[in-house]
């Protein structure tokens, strides 16, 4: 029975099961809720199969329709794919749970088909092993979350959406021309050939130029981030929350992928350099400008600019540092997904809450939802990078890169970064307590919506906790060999 | 039969589960409240007891558990371990028996006494690590869960209290994590070892070992409120009694001498610092807090306050019998680590009825306190004067050996030191224990509440006599088998060749 069970395709059932959903909750809207939640335990079961089979039999390679590479489509997942699916289905989770006491049901009729197509893209994309399959995923993932972000149907939402529009439009652009230099240079869209295949030539650099540029614009790293703050801040809480969780790791998946299999290899260590310069100031720029903000949700949008920046200073301190920098990627990956979703779904419980989110008139927000409250905290500290929490690992490891290389400009990055993602979550949280100077009465939050927002908090404290069965998973395939083979 | 390794885990465990469903019940569950915590209260003791006439006979008690390739999360009941456990698992259940009696039908409890249990989850943590990176955790969850007890109120003051308590401590856990991961890069280990891990370390690095303990020190003197790194103290008296009682004499503040005593023994080795010249800046350091500290207390007139002042200096004096360098140095200071507790508890919980019973809070308003509340004030007094150092009382006994050791190692300046802080002690408490005796009391209390025939609570009296009791004992029978002082006597031996 269990031998009959492994060798179902649980991978394409990650895809197909999303896909189905989304076209049975457009056309029997009314249902959207339970179509969702029965939809989004599916995409858990099946992620819990493909774990296991992937554990003991090794890395999952499926061809489609029996065509192999170049011709045909592969499904791949090797332990860097399956942390990112787990994260996709967890986070998936959580917001879904959120979402079906959030929406009217107006609003409910458009969110759960364009959520579902989201999740279904984001499994295609960490499932896929070619660039051009990349692509049709990204493209897709960008077009459904422009449209969630403008379901709040406010004039700032139609702004923040617009915005994000043609930045995401732009990206894929970009992205699809380097697809289409690198297809004429190398002859072929799959990334094990294409790593076989490639040169340093100045169509390979140009290419990167292009479709690194593309997901850099779409990962938002400093200065590129000019799109986020007001799409993360005028959408809706559940949708900012997938915004900063999954979809601004898509890109990035996609960027790292690239990276190790085909530019990394052939690089000189400009780039890396550049991304860890960038990144740094991601750091700086995200903290120092969330600190200055007076409205909650915008701290919580511009703490993802500064937590962006530091998977990029993962690249400079992989360069001779090797795969401790990789593994600290996969956990602040990880762990800003779990963290940053519960935080934004705390944002909408205390905008429903008080009707507003100015920090300094929280009004006994600790007092009156001590589960909302919880979560933030517990949010905060992951985010922060306190022990222990998969923020934590993640930090230390980069600290630990940073100190064996002796790069201290990075060390004193790294703790900058955190005392000053400190100073702002405190801010907030020291607001709890207080009362206001204009006191309000509690409004009931439904208890879904504050537990959601809390078991996403403690998944991301759990994931420090557990961190050396999440690094056995995320060895399996050794993704980061190749730049390790560098040294 | 229970694996003996899991016992450590077991303890923790043990005020952490009920921590986690008190905070899931409902304001007015009273009873059930209390249970939970005196259920936590005493396994976590019996756990400790077990474990002490465990290691007496032999046995050893480590959990151990992965947590990153290389580094494992180990809780380990060595001598020093259960001398720091004992002390706060002791003091923790008379402070949960004070501060049930203390919160009587104010707002809130359940969220205070989840917190409060969370504070002796971390601080045994810290007592029981077996490694830099299990101390770092527990210590930073400590950092984290005092915090709502020092907000508590829910008003601005502590709000800003709050504030600057978490800008001390996290800037100085950023400083810790910084001096630990360098460390881990330089010796592959993390491991406390009596006399220090740091011997393989090649000459070349002798600079960023250096920086490493500069570091280190300096994460922990912010929470022992070495100077210039006190500021936070005295702000954070605005937290409810109980809390005041619990961060002086057992947490927080413990946790941050605790932590020095662990990197001058176990990281670096006692002599290896010295060797290195570390340790002399430490002392000089340390002096000048025990001084500046009981200065500062004289000019305070808010009692909390001058107590908190009395902190800062007292905690000193575990950090100089450390720096002195020497066998009884370190006796007079690690023993002060508990003789201090069971006075500064005291002091804190005496205050705390004054508060409570009379509206009491300024030094001024304390004229013939002592006829209204005779057995308070005898507490009080023992507390003072074994701060002062009067014999027999344990105070004593600490600066005793302090004095011997600064002797025996040469630096006979640590003698003025301690007579100079003496004196500023007899200053600063002598005052109050005239106006409470013999000075006439006023009319009217500020703020009086009436007990019956009782002059307070059952439950507010019985633990500040107990402790102020446990200071006679541990001064009077100080060379009696386990004593504390016969306990630091058996961990000084392992600390030196």
């Amino acid at each position: 029975m269990m031998q009959f069970i492994m060798t179902l395709p649980w991978a394409i059932m990650l895809i197909l099961f999303p896909l189905t959903g989304a076209i049975i909750s457009f056309l029997w809207s009314k249902q959207g809720n339970k179509i969702g939640l029965v939809t989004i335990t599916f995409v858990l079961i099946s992620v819990i199969f493909l774990a296991w089979s992937i554990i003991e039999q090794d890395v999952y390679l499926h061809t489609i329709g029996g065509w192999d590479a170049p011709l045909g489509i592969n499904l791949y997942a090797d332990g860097l794919s399956l942390v990112m699916l787990i994260m996709t289905a967890l986070v998936g989770l959580g917001i879904s749970i959120y979402a079906i006491s959030y929406f009217s049901a107006d609003q409910s009729k458009r969110f759960w088909p364009l959520w579902l197509l989201i999740i279904a893209g984001l499994n295609a994309l960490f499932l896929s092993s070619d660039i051009f399959n990349y692509y049709v995923a990204l493209e897709l993932i960008g077009l459904a979350a422009v449209s969630l972000t403008a379901l709040g149907n406010t004039r700032k939402a139609f702004l923040g959406a617009m915005r994000y529009l043609l930045a995401t439009l732009l990206g894929s652009l970009l992205y699809l021309f380097g697809v289409g230099l690198l297809y004429h240079g190398f002859g072929s869209l799959d990334i094990a050939t294409l790593s076989r295949n490639v040169q340093s030539t100045p169509v390979l650099w140009v290419s990167f130029a292009l479709m690194g540029g593309g997901l850099l614009l779409k990962t938002a790293l400093f200065p590129l981030h000019f799109w986020l703050p007001p799409a993360h801040s005028s959408a809706p809480a559940p949708v900012s929350a997938l915004l900063s969780a999954l979809i601004i790791k898509s890109s990035f998946y996609i960027l790292i992928r690239l990276w190790l299999s085909i530019f990394g290899p052939l690089g000189d260590g400009t780039v890396e350099s550049i991304f860890g310069l960038l990144g740094a100031g991601a750091i700086l720029w995200g903290s120092f400008q969330a600190l200055r903000q007076t409205r909650l949700k915008l701290l919580v949008a511009y703490s993802t600019v500064a937590q962006i920046g530091y998977l990029f200073l993962a690249f400079a301190l992989a360069m001779s540092g090797g795969s401790i920098a990789w593994n600290a990627v996969v956990f602040l990956a990880f762990s800003h997904a779990l963290a940053k979703s519960a935080m934004f779904l705390v944002v909408g419980n205390l905008l429903r809450f008080g009707g507003h989110d100015e920090i300094i008139h929280l009004d006994r927000v600790a007092q009156r939802l001590p589960i909302t409250t919880a979560a933030f905290a517990l949010a905060g500290i992951s985010i922060i990078g306190l022990p222990l929490s998969g923020g934590f690992i993640g930090k230390y490891f980069l600290l630990e890169s940073a100190l064996l290389q002796e790069q201290w400009g990075f060390v004193i990055i790294l703790l900058l970064g955190s005392l000053l993602s400190a100073a702002y979550i405190f801010k907030v949280i020291s607001h709890f307590f207080t009362p206001s100077s204009t006191p309000h009465d509690s409004k009931i939050i439904p208890a879904n919506m504050e537990w959601a927002a809390l078991l996403l908090a403690l998944a991301a404290i759990l994931l420090g906790l557990f961190s050396s069965s999440v690094l056995s998973i995320v060895d399996i395939g050794s993704p980061f060999e190749l730049e390790g083979e560098k040294l | 039969m229970i694996s003996d390794n899991l016992i450590p885990l077991f303890m923790i465990m043990s005020s952490f589960l009920p921590a986690l469903m008190i905070f899931g019940l409902a304001e007015e569950r009273k009873n059930l409240r209390r249970s939970l915590n005196l259920i936590g209260v005493v396994s976590t003791l019996a756990f400790v007891v077990y474990m002490f006439s465990g290691v007496y006979q032999g046995h050893h008690y480590e959990t151990r558990f992965p947590l990153l390739p290389n580094i494992d999360l180990v809780l380990l009941a060595g001598p020093i371990a259960l001398f720091f456990g004992a002390l706060s698992s002791v003091l923790w259940f008379l402070t949960t028996v004070y501060a049930i009696g203390y919160l009587e039908g104010s707002p809130h409890r359940s969220r205070f006494f989840g917190f409060f249990s969370l504070c002796i989850t971390a601080t045994l943590g810290v007592a029981f690590s077996g490694n830099l990176i299990t101390f770092l955790i527990f210590y930073e969850m400590l950092t984290l869960v005092a915090y709502p007890l020092i907000v508590h109120r829910g008003t601005e003051e502590s709000r800003l209290a709050g504030q600057s308590y978490l800008m001390y401590t996290i800037f100085g856990g950023a400083l810790l994590l910084l001096g630990t991961v360098w460390l881990y890069t330089l010796t592959g280990t993390l491991e406390f070892t009596p006399r220090g891990f740091i011997e393989n370390v090649d000459e070349e690095h002798y600079f960023a070992l250096v920086s490493i303990f500069i570091l280190l020190i300096t994460g922990f003197g912010v929470k022992a409120a070495l100077v210039p790194l006190h500021g936070w103290l005295p702000l954070a008296m605005v937290a409810p009694a109980p809390v005041s009682a619990l961060l002086h004499a057992v947490a927080v503040v413990k946790a941050g001498a605790f932590g020095i005593i662990l990197v001058v023994y176990e990281v670096f080795g006692v002599e290896k610092a010295a060797d290195m010249g570390l340790t002399q800046p430490l002392a000089v350091l340390a002096a000048i807090t025990i001084i500046y500290g009981s200065v500062m207390a004289l000019y305070q007139d808010d009692l909390k306050r001058r107590l908190a002042y009395s902190t800062v200096s007292q905690v000193s004096y575990i950090i100089l019998g450390v720096a002195i360098v020497g066998p009884i140095a370190t006796i007079g200071g690690v023993v002060h680590l508990v003789h201090q507790g069971v006075m500064k508890i005291t002091l804190f919980f005496t205050a705390g009825n004054f508060a409570e019973t009379l509206g009491i809070h300024k030094v001024s308003e304390m004229n013939g306190v002592g006829r209204r509340m005779p057995l308070t004030m005898t507490a009080f007094t023992i507390g003072a004067l074994g701060m002062i150092g009067v014999p027999p009382i344990a105070g004593f006994i600490s600066k005793w050996y302090l004095g011997l050791g600064a002797l025996q190692a040469d630096q006979e300046w640590v003698i003025l030191i301690l007579i100079g802080s003496s004196l500023l002690n007899a200053g600063y408490f002598l005052p109050i224990l005239y106006r409470a005796w013999f000075l006439p009391s006023p009319e009217k209390w500020p703020h009086e509440h009436n007990f019956g025939s009782r002059e307070t609570s059952l439950m507010l009296l019985i633990p500040p006599l107990i402790t102020a009791l446990l200071a006679l004992i541990f001064g009077l029978l100080a060379s009696s088998p386990y004593s504390p002082l016969e306990w630091v006597k058996l961990i000084a031996s392992r600390e030196f060749y």
